[in-house]
């Protein structure tokens, strides 16, 4: 196989397969099922073979496949992928299968259309971790908001139309402000370079040597759009609502994967391309993010509803990753990696569970539980594990990050501060707190809801969804080298981009647009 | 006078539909048949036309004493009139007979008003603008009130006549200032003497007069008006017309009269103008939008709005900028046809299931519709993959490279609002379900233009350089 056209291939298998869908007869929901299952699993196995022809040594982009889109604007198909890119790529497509799988008998109306989006979500997601192009990389982050704006409008809970509008009108708002600014890089981009581009990487040639003043307003708009994906502390609201009234697989995808799209949009956008701005505002979105961690754990307490608590914890946990980006040291940024994929594990899990048992009980109340570990035994060790692997147990994967990302804030000579490592690390006592509280009220006890007898434990299905990411958590805890072998040079690569710059070409002679 | 055969070549478009319409009123008189054949001689003689004009775009040249220009740009709007008229007769085919008004004369009407706006477009001649302006003019005062039978419709007519009646004062008092000044009406010398001409306050006065008649018709803040009564009580194919060449023709004139000027300073000077006008235009329309309960006031609204969005294009004052409108009015034509069309198959008797909640479950109802609708709605918000994005980046490019960031943001800001009247549709559609059962009418050709419609929107927005490559080449 031409190993440039693999990530292509990646691309084309859920536009080919959602297409395809199109063609299967809506009442035949067997075959549905199945043939969503099979393409997804098919993108996974191309995304194996691509992890496996990566070289890791290498901090730059491999697999680029290029060719030109609209000439005139010098706008081009550009892909490629590095460290980053590949181990996001290997999250997207690991959890598309299961979330479909977990899913098998939830979604009781529109299977064909709920399989169709999905795709189109994963292909929309996929895109986004390997463009290499301004352009090509706005269209997917773009065109991602209407397959889950589906997603979570038709198969959601009560208030879904509010969810649905509320997180498109966010996120739409952060995009357009971040499209003024891409537009207004390129302009600048084809004054210093005598003609269109959009290639991302021009682009980190002309970025740096950008007026200190304005490279910090570009900054802000990609910095905001980027903020209402993570979600950055305190444009969060919309996450808890989008959370709650979403499917299991709509959540499972937008914790899992969607909130990695702002975490990556700052190393991939922000660091390289405004690296003076981004030591200059270091500082604040650091305490942003330390506010966040012990917010979001604050909040995550007092809640009555396991999706809303799990979805606060979110907030907690994207914000070590978003402190880990900016203590700009390849430590943290390496912890914030693999801290991304730990909370698409971990979160991804949580929801699961949280489904799982919601399907049975109809009901997400944690009061309505108690004592149910003498009823459904498995899930009740399932829901420990993956409480254990989000608090971030030393031997499971949430430790490994969280080290690597408070180690690495400590050292920081960015923030230059010891007290950002020391309040952040109050989260993860909080973090002890709130799931292990939320355990005890729902799995142990005595039996005080009648309505809990008949509760049945996992059935085979549910367990095949849950043990490839319990292979995963371990995996990860034990020996995380296979997975920070493929970040090292990356990360490397990123930081190097923010504190020397390479800037080799005239800085004079550039009229501002 | 045609000086050579090459000439007469390149005038054919415009000899075609003389032609059509002359024998369509010949086929009126003497057939039996006239109702059921006009419909598709009209669209042979309009793709014959529009597909003429796009292979001959190379050849470029000024013709009748310079008076019209021809291939290049100026072909480039004949395809798109024609083809977005070969559009609406394929809609109103089954819509006319719906309604009782499936005349003869409703196919003849449409024709002389691409007529008309295919002289505006080529003009090289104030005069010729006038007169394209009229002939389209007169034809859609007509074709707003063609169901004679429903009072809406003849308000719509009256409305919009004479309001266009005042426009049109506007714009031929404007053309007397430009011609007392220039002493020539002749395009290409009022440029040529543009440096003497920049400093005389009357020829100033000329073109703000010249630009605001204009700006009644690409329905721009605050000249709008008429837009909501006339595209609501018009039958909606004809709103469709308006709507979409009927605006593309306006802006056609607006870019064969003024942009020659832009090049020597004229931006700069009428740069608060068309800015101040985009930006009201973009902002009133997305905000008033919100709050109509009818789909098609709703529809005039947004077609408010992004006369705005064309008219940064404008503002932006570059070829880039010409190109961006170029494109977008390309892409809007589309768009809004598709609107229409699907609002046309929709439609009751008696104006029924036009409110915006009929839409409620059309989802499951019926599905196909359904989809439809919803890629032209978030195509109509500006939402990538879809040709409504590319065509608004294109305008911000061309904003942005002149120094216009203020004027994108408020554009964005603009869109952003949008977004939400434009999403209610799809909400509704999808999310909600309705208990009455409404009927839909099924026709084969009303389907087929909205396809084409909805399919060139797609191509447009996946590979905008199969037009964008043409219409830069031939600035």
């Amino acid at each position: 196989m031409e190993q440039s056209l693999l990530i292509t291939y990646l691309l084309a298998i859920p536009l080919i397969g959602s297409l395809l869908l199109i063609f299967i007869n809506k009442k035949n929901e067997q075959l549905i099922k199945y043939f969503g299952i099979a393409v997804s699993l098919l993108a996974f196995v191309v995304s194996l073979i691509i992890y496996f022809g990566f070289n890791d040594q290498s901090g730059e982009f491999q697999f680029i496949h290029k060719f030109d889109w609209v000439k005139d604007l010098n706008i081009s198909y550009h892909v490629g992928a590095d460290g980053l890119s590949i181990i996001l790529i290997l999250l997207t497509t690991f959890l598309t299968p299961l979330t479909l799988l977990s899913s098998w008998n939830s979604i009781k109306r529109n299977l064909k259309e709920f399989i169709f989006f999905m795709l189109i979500l994963e292909l929309g997601m996929l895109g986004v971790f390997v463009s290499l192009d301004m352009f090509l990389f706005y269209v997917f982050w773009e065109a991602m908001l209407i397959p889950l704006y589906f997603i979570s409008g038709i198969w959601g809970g009560e208030r879904k139309i509010y969810a649905s509008i509320k997180f498109f009108i966010y996120t739409m708002a952060g995009s357009l402000l971040m499209l003024v600014a891409i537009i207004w890089l390129i302009v600048y981009s084809s004054n210093l370079l005598g003609g269109f581009t959009s290639n991302l990487l021009d682009l980190y040639k002309t970025g740096p040597t950008i007026d200190t003043t304005i490279q910090g307003f570009l900054f802000l708009a990609f910095a905001l759009s980027f903020s209402i994906k993570v979600p950055l502390f305190p444009f969060h609201t919309w996450l808890p609502d989008a959370h709650v009234e979403a499917p299991t697989a709509g959540s499972v995808i937008l914790a899992g994967v969607l909130l990695k799209m702002g975490t990556y949009g700052f190393l991939r956008f922000n660091l390289p391309l405004f690296p003076q701005a981004s030591i200059d505002y270091a500082i604040p979105i650091s305490i942003l993010a330390v506010i966040g961690i012990i917010y979001g754990a604050l909040v995550a307490m007092v809640q009555t509803d396991m999706k809303k608590l799990v979805a606060y914890s979110s907030v907690s946990h994207l914000g070590f990753v978003m402190l880990g980006i900016f203590a700009l040291n390849q430590e943290a940024v390496q912890g914030s990696m693999i801290q991304m994929i730990n909370h698409g594990l971990s979160t991804g899990a949580l929801f699961l569970l949280v489904g799982m048992i919601y399907e049975r009980t109809h009901t997400r109340k944690i009061s309505d539980y108690g004592g149910i570990a003498k009823l459904v035994p498995f899930f009740s060790f399932a829901l420990l594990f993956t409480s254990l692997s989000s608090i971030g147990l030393p031997g499971l994967n949430g430790f490994v990050g969280e080290f690597l990302i408070l180690t690495g804030a400590f050292k920081s000579t960015v923030l230059d501060s010891w007290w950002f490592a020391a309040f952040s690390a109050t989260g993860v006592i909080f973090a002890a707190v709130y799931l292990l509280w939320m355990y005890k009220k729902i799995v142990f006890g005595e039996v005080t809801n009648p309505n809990l007898n008949s509760l049945t434990d996992l059935n085979r299905r549910e367990k095949l969804v849950l043990a490839p990411i319990f292979v995963f958590i371990i995996w990860i805890g034990i020996y995380p080298g296979t997975f920070l072998k493929i970040t090292d040079k990356t990360s490397e690569n990123i930081i190097r981009l923010v504190t020397s710059p390479q800037n080799q070409l005239p800085v004079e002679n550039v009229d501002v647009p | 006078m045609l000086n050579n055969i090459q000439e007469f070549y390149n005038i054919l478009p415009i000899v075609i539909l003389g032609g059509g319409i002359i024998l369509s009123v010949f086929i009126e008189l003497y057939s039996q048949k006239s109702e059921s054949v006009l419909p598709w001689f009209s669209i042979l003689i309009f793709l014959s036309a529009g597909f003429y004009s796009l292979l001959t775009v190379a050849n470029e040249s000024i013709v009748l004493q310079n008076m019209l220009s021809t291939g290049g740009r100026t072909n480039i709007f004949y395809f798109i009139f024609n083809i977005g008229a070969a559009l609406v007769c394929l809609l109103s085919v089954d819509y006319t007979k719906k309604y009782g008004m499936n005349y003869g004369e409703y196919y003849i009407l449409i024709q002389s008003s691409v007529l008309g706006m295919m002289l505006m477009a080529g003009a090289k001649d104030f005069f010729m603008i006038f007169l394209g302006l009229e002939i389209m003019s007169i034809c859609f005062y007509v074709l707003a009130g063609v169901n004679r039978k429903k009072e809406k419709a003849i308000e719509a007519s009256l409305k919009y006549f004479l309001l266009g009646a005042f426009a049109t004062g506007f714009l031929v008092y404007g053309i007397a200032l430009i011609y007392g000044t220039a002493q020539s009406t002749s395009i290409d010398i009022i440029t040529s003497k543009f440096t003497e001409l920049s400093g005389n306050i009357i020829f100033l006065v000329g073109v703000l007069l010249f630009l605001i008649g204009f700006s009644f018709k690409i329905a721009a803040f605050p000249f709008h008006m008429w837009v909501p009564d006339v595209y609501q009580g018009s039958p909606t194919t004809i709103t469709g017309l308006f709507s979409t060449i009927g605006k593309a023709s306006a802006f056609a004139a607006i870019i064969a009269s003024l942009t020659a000027l832009f090049s020597g300073g004229f931006q700069s000077l009428f740069l608060p103008y068309l800015s101040v006008l985009a930006v009201f235009s973009m902002l009133f329309g997305s905000i008033v939008a919100i709050a109509q309960s009818d789909i098609k006031r709703m529809l005039a609204y947004s077609s408010i709005s992004h006369a705005g969005y064309i008219l940064i294009g404008l503002a932006s004052g570059t070829p880039v900028g010409v190109a961006g409108v170029v494109f977008y009015l390309a892409v809007y034509t589309f768009m809004n046809l598709a609107a229409f069309g699907i609002i046309s198959l929709i439609e009751g008797e008696n104006d029924a299931n036009l409110e915006i909640d009929t839409y409620s479950g059309l989802g499951s109802r019926n599905p196909v519709l359904a989809a439809l609708l919803s890629l032209i709605m978030f195509s109509l918000a500006g939402i990538p993959p879809l040709a409504g994005f590319f065509a608004k980046y294109y305008v911000f490019i061309a904003a942005i490279k002149s120094g216009l960031t203020w004027l994108t943001i408020l554009g964005i800001v603009s869109s952003l609002i949008s977004v939400y009247f434009y999403l209610r549709i799809v909400v509704l559609m999808y999310f909600k379900e309705r208990e009455t059962e409404i009927t839909y009418s099924k026709s084969f050709s009303g389907m087929l233009g909205v396809v084409i419609s909805v399919l060139l929107v797609i191509l447009l927005g996946i590979f905008p350089g199969s037009l964008l490559d043409l219409i830069i080449a031939y600035l």
